[in-house]
């Protein structure tokens, strides 16, 4: 009886524990959602990715430019393109400007989006995209730096079996590399131009 | 009537001069409209459908599924983002209030075309038929706009 009693402890204890780690964790995701500022950013937004040619790309190339990057999958005909299309509105009204911005499209997705080829994808919504498509460790590391959440869930439903959940805003960083902002999926192009032009 | 006639006429023609306005389909006490889709890039990609649905009725109706020759596994999706984090669940059916409108509209309810039997080129259009609780079935045409679309390339019916 009294060992009984002790394991229900245990397991009340161990509940608590667990309630904590899921609060915790909880927080964690909320601060995704609203994005520290630069003051409190500390981390660094980074990614080293190969492009369709196979040729790595590091963050680092990109000093010196504003990057716009998402992280989405070719296979997304809702959120993606919505998204793209905005991106690709901002680039067209930058007009000259928009040669200091490098707008990067990194999948979450890779294995698939090789297969079906990613340049192509890019291509229909601006040429100035760039499509980076790695190992499954690469773009895990990437997506951490820049404190996003994906994953894949098996869905019977879904072409192939799966289908991927993501964070689907757009997120920019500094000339400097350090993290600025995201702008929330549906932000539209207006905003992003506007927010934009003040800051170059 | 006469006078009618020419006003109708000269609207026709006025709005023909921007963009074609977009038909809609009548099936009982339902109206669609702004039916659009967007071009795909090969058939390997699902397609997204859109559309307008408004019950002009007393009693509720519900989009239960839709069915087309250009797609083998057309299903109802709906994306949602909750805690930043976007997916696509698939939805048993979408409801249509009676006197509501509900749209099918990038970030909310769409239909997913999976399974594609030939790519979806932009300018075209396809048949879509749209099969209701209570209105039963009603097939439309779709115009396929652009990949980087952001809504149907016929002039939407705002009213
Ligand atoms: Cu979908």
């Amino acid at each position: 009886m009294l060992r009984l009693s002790r394991i229900q402890k245990a397991l009340w204890i161990a509940a608590i524990l667990a309630s904590f780690v899921f609060a915790i964790l909880k927080s964690g995701l909320w601060s995704e959602e609203t994005p520290p500022t630069i003051e409190s950013a500390d981390f660094l937004p980074q990614f080293s990715l190969p492009d369709s040619s196979g040729k790595l790309r590091d963050s680092e190339e990109f000093r010196g430019r504003w990057l716009l990057v998402f992280f989405g999958f070719t296979n997304c005909p809702d959120v993606c393109p919505t998204t793209l299309a905005e991106a690709a509105q901002v680039l067209d009204d930058l007009g000259p400007q928009a040669a200091s911005v490098q707008p990067v499209f990194i999948s979450i997705d890779p294995e698939r989006d090789l297969a079906l080829g990613i340049d192509d994808y890019t291509a229909a919504f601006h040429s100035q995209i760039l499509g980076l498509a790695g190992s499954p460790t690469a773009t895990q590391a990437a997506a951490d730096s820049f404190r996003i959440y994906f994953s894949r869930e098996d869905d019977e439903n879904a072409p192939d079996g799966y289908t991927m959940s993501h964070s689907p805003g757009l997120f920019l960083v500094a000339p400097d590399g350090q993290w600025l902002r995201q702008f929330a999926y549906g932000t539209s192009a207006t905003e992003i131009l506007a927010d934009l032009k003040e800051r170059f | 009537m006469k006078y009618l006639l020419a006003a109708l006429a000269v609207s026709m023609t006025a709005s023909a001069a921007s963009a074609q306005s977009c038909p809609s389909w009548q099936s009982g006490d339902l109206t669609l409209t702004n039916a659009w889709s967007r071009a795909t890039i090969g058939p390997a990609r699902p397609a997204v459908f859109y559309v307008e649905i408004a019950n002009a009725g007393s009693v509720d109706d519900s989009l239960t599924a839709i069915s087309t020759p250009l797609a083998e596994m057309p299903m109802l999706h709906e994306t949602v983002v909750t805690d930043g984090v976007a997916t696509m669940p698939h939805v048993s059916d979408i409801p249509v209030p009676a006197g509501s409108t509900v749209s099918l509209a990038p970030g909310g309810f769409h239909g997913m075309l999976m399974g594609l039997t030939a790519a979806l080129a932009e300018g075209e259009s396809f048949p879509m038929t749209l099969i209701f609780e209570r209105s039963g079935e009603v097939t439309i045409d779709v115009g396929i706009a652009a990949y980087a679309a952001r809504g149907p390339a016929c002039q939407p019916d705002d009213s």
